[in-house]
């Protein structure tokens, strides 16, 4: 496994302290969104991200404001990443009308496209051929932004993900991919499901720059992602950026995790980015351990806002229910 | 005295070249993306010559990858650009159907309004020359039934040529149905396209005695038919539904209300067509303005059979319409 080669720290003290607010508030905010589950005020399908921050935080830090960014239905922590309100995407998880989505989507589509987030796709791969398209348009269009799509191993199973592969490379689209490598298509583990383990070898059999970075260390996946971002940028060409990572949570709210060993997941739980990236912190001197307790403070307040205003939110009138089907401005 | 309009014959294959000419002459946007459409000319033809044109960064070859270049089509018309995406038939679209319905017709709603998807997916469809079963499906019905798509079908030459300018004004996913069996007949049509409009369904024939309903290789069949029943004194009003989805109801039901009797034509199976929907509107709102039961002349359920005489007897006829309607109207 690729780690971090640089010795320097590619961000300041600012951004550093920026990068733990996010991971903390993401972690929090999907704890949180979990006992409202418990509490039937979030329903549908709910998938966490817990354990997978430092890649979403890693990644999106790397991308311009203008670059576009496509996630799957395991998507706050991108959309939080991305800079989206934790309010608007509290309130669209319960459904109401000053969601990001209007409440029509839920915790599986998120979109605000003023951030050039584009969701919040729950169809395992669908959204990749997509990804390509958006890429070919900045390429047709001769804009320098480029398209960062994240998906599952488990995607790389689908017919979409080789289809989507073959165009990337032979279109040489500026598309970075970022597969989020954690052990478990649902719940089926990778070797029951890949003949080819080494997700890394899936780009890279079609000619893609690839690489493969330890998805539970912030500092690794930043330096990793600021290379590949530089590279599709610069080269106008897709990279495949594989980060092992793991869920420390359920697949979804209704999984009873009869696939995996307690102990496994409690190994895992030693590399938890949080703890890692904070520790990295404290090192440097950056934080102290009473600032990381005022930062935990400052989320908690904020949670309980997003929390706040999702309560306030009003449900969209039902005679609305055929809005947004085809456009006010169609034929 | 008006100008006498400049009339020219073309086959609807060149007509719906000339539409796809036309559509990236008139906007940089567009661009035409499929499997062949480049070098090889397009596997009907349809598209030969527009590489040279027009470049390849607008008439693109694709790989034999439907779900990828649907997909990638939708991506770029949420990126601003006009993609036109020729799926070669659709019998291949079920490849691309998660694509088509899954993303194309949910990213509008799913995204609260934020996101539009002005994409064009042209399609070959029905029987082509003893294709068989696997390059003979009319499968119309299947994005009808999907909200958020529009669904257009060219049924003459006038729309094979018009429907697709229009289509690229749509700001929603438009799937637009051609018909392979049609590629080499000939019409006369006005040399200069009019605008097409593709709101509504049109009368193409005025009668009083009975509506005929139809769309696709139904039209001119069932044209064939109506000026068949004009030497035995019948005089049926013929209607192209051309938009499949959302349906035109007004111009149909207003027609049934005129003649009392109605007959749907379509080369698609019967079982949970459109040509089923069309009916089910008729007795909903028009049933006491009916005369006798809506009759329907549908596909036999069968997979296209590859014999020419089993695949003739798979679809209806322009006698299988003449007979019907005789029958209906009690005549002969």
């Amino acid at each position: 496994m690729l780690q971090s080669v640089t010795t320097t720290v590619p961000f300041d003290l600012k951004q550093g302290l920026l990068f733990l607010y996010q991971m903390q508030l993401i972690r929090r905010f999907e704890e949180k969104a979990a006992e409202q589950y418990t509490k039937t005020k979030i329903r549908g399908f709910l998938h966490l991200y817990i354990g997978e921050e430092a890649v979403a935080v890693g990644v999106i830090k790397a991308l311009n404001e203008d670059d576009n960014v496509l996630a799957t239905y395991r998507e706050h922590g991108h959309a939080l990443a991305r800079g989206m309100d934790a309010d608007v995407i509290m309130a669209e998880m319960y459904g109401k009308q000053e969601g990001c989505s209007r409440g029509r989507g839920g915790s599986m589509h998120l979109f605000d496209v003023a951030k050039n987030f584009f969701g919040g796709n729950a169809i395992v791969c669908g959204h990749l051929p997509v990804a390509v398209g958006m890429g070919l348009a900045s390429k047709k269009q001769k804009k320098t932004n480029i398209t960062c799509c994240f998906f599952g191993e488990g995607a790389a199973a689908e017919g979409e993900f080789h289809e989507a592969m073959n165009l990337a490379a032979l279109w040489k689209v500026p598309v970075l991919f970022v597969c989020e490598n954690n052990l478990y298509a649902m719940g089926t583990a990778l070797k029951y499901t890949h003949a080819m383990t080494d997700m890394v070898k899936k780009g890279a059999a079609y000619g893609i720059e690839s690489a493969e970075v330890d998805g539970m260390d912030l500092n690794a996946v930043m330096d990793a992602a600021n290379r590949a971002v530089q590279k599709v940028r610069s080269e106008g060409k897709p990279f495949f950026l594989v980060c092992n990572t793991y869920r420390f949570k359920a697949h979804s709210m209704f999984d009873a995790e009869l696939y995996r060993d307690k102990k496994e997941v409690e190994e895992w739980k030693k590399r938890d980015p949080i703890p890692q990236f904070q520790q990295f912190l404290l090192q440097k001197e950056w934080i102290t351990e009473a600032e990381i307790e005022l930062m935990k403070q400052k989320i908690e307040h904020k949670i309980q806002l997003a929390v706040d205003f999702a309560e306030a939110g009003t449900w969209e009138p039902t005679d609305q229910l055929t809005k947004f089907v085809y456009s006010d401005t169609g034929i | 005295m008006e100008n006498p309009v400049m009339k020219t014959t073309l086959t609807y294959r060149e007509a719906l070249k000339q539409g796809l000419r036309e559509a990236l002459q008139n906007d940089q946007d567009v661009f035409l993306m499929g499997e062949d459409v480049g070098r090889y000319g397009g596997a009907f033809a349809v598209s030969k010559g527009l590489l040279q044109e027009f470049g390849e960064e607008r008439i693109m070859d694709v790989p034999l990858s439907e779900a990828g270049f649907v997909g990638a089509g939708i991506g770029a018309a949420i990126a601003g650009m006009k993609p036109i995406v020729e799926v070669m038939t659709v019998n291949f679209s079920l490849l691309a159907m998660d694509q088509i319905v899954n993303n194309a017709a949910t990213l509008q709603h799913m995204s609260g309004g934020q996101l539009h998807v002005p994409l064009v997916i042209r399609m070959g469809n029905g029987i082509g020359r003893q294709l068989g079963a696997q390059h003979s499906h009319s499968w119309e019905s299947f994005y009808a039934h999907i909200p958020g798509l529009i669904v257009l079908s060219a049924g003459t030459h006038e729309d094979a040529r018009g429907m697709l300018r229009l289509a690229l004004q749509s700001p929603d996913p438009v799937v637009l149905f051609e018909y392979t069996s049609m590629l080499n007949l000939e019409k006369e049509i006005d040399i200069e396209s009019p605008i097409v409009d593709i709101s509504k369904a049109k009368v193409l024939r005025k009668g009083k005695d009975i509506t005929v309903i139809t769309y696709g290789t139904g039209v001119y069949k069932s044209l064939e038919a109506a000026a068949e029943l004009a030497t035995v004194g019948i005089d049926a009003e013929v209607i192209d539904l051309r938009i499949l989805r959302p349906l035109d109801d007004f111009t149909y039901l207003a027609s049934v209300a005129k003649t009392h009797h109605v007959i749907i034509v379509e080369d698609a199976w019967r079982s949970v067509s459109v040509s089923s929907e069309v009916s089910s509107r008729i007795m909903e709102k028009k049933f006491y303005d009916l005369d006798a039961p809506v009759q329907r002349l549908c596909g036999v359920e069968v997979p296209m059979p590859y014999p020419a005489h089993l695949e003739e007897a798979a679809v209806p006829q322009k006698q299988d319409i003449v007979n019907a309607i005789k029958k209906m109207l009690r005549h002969g």
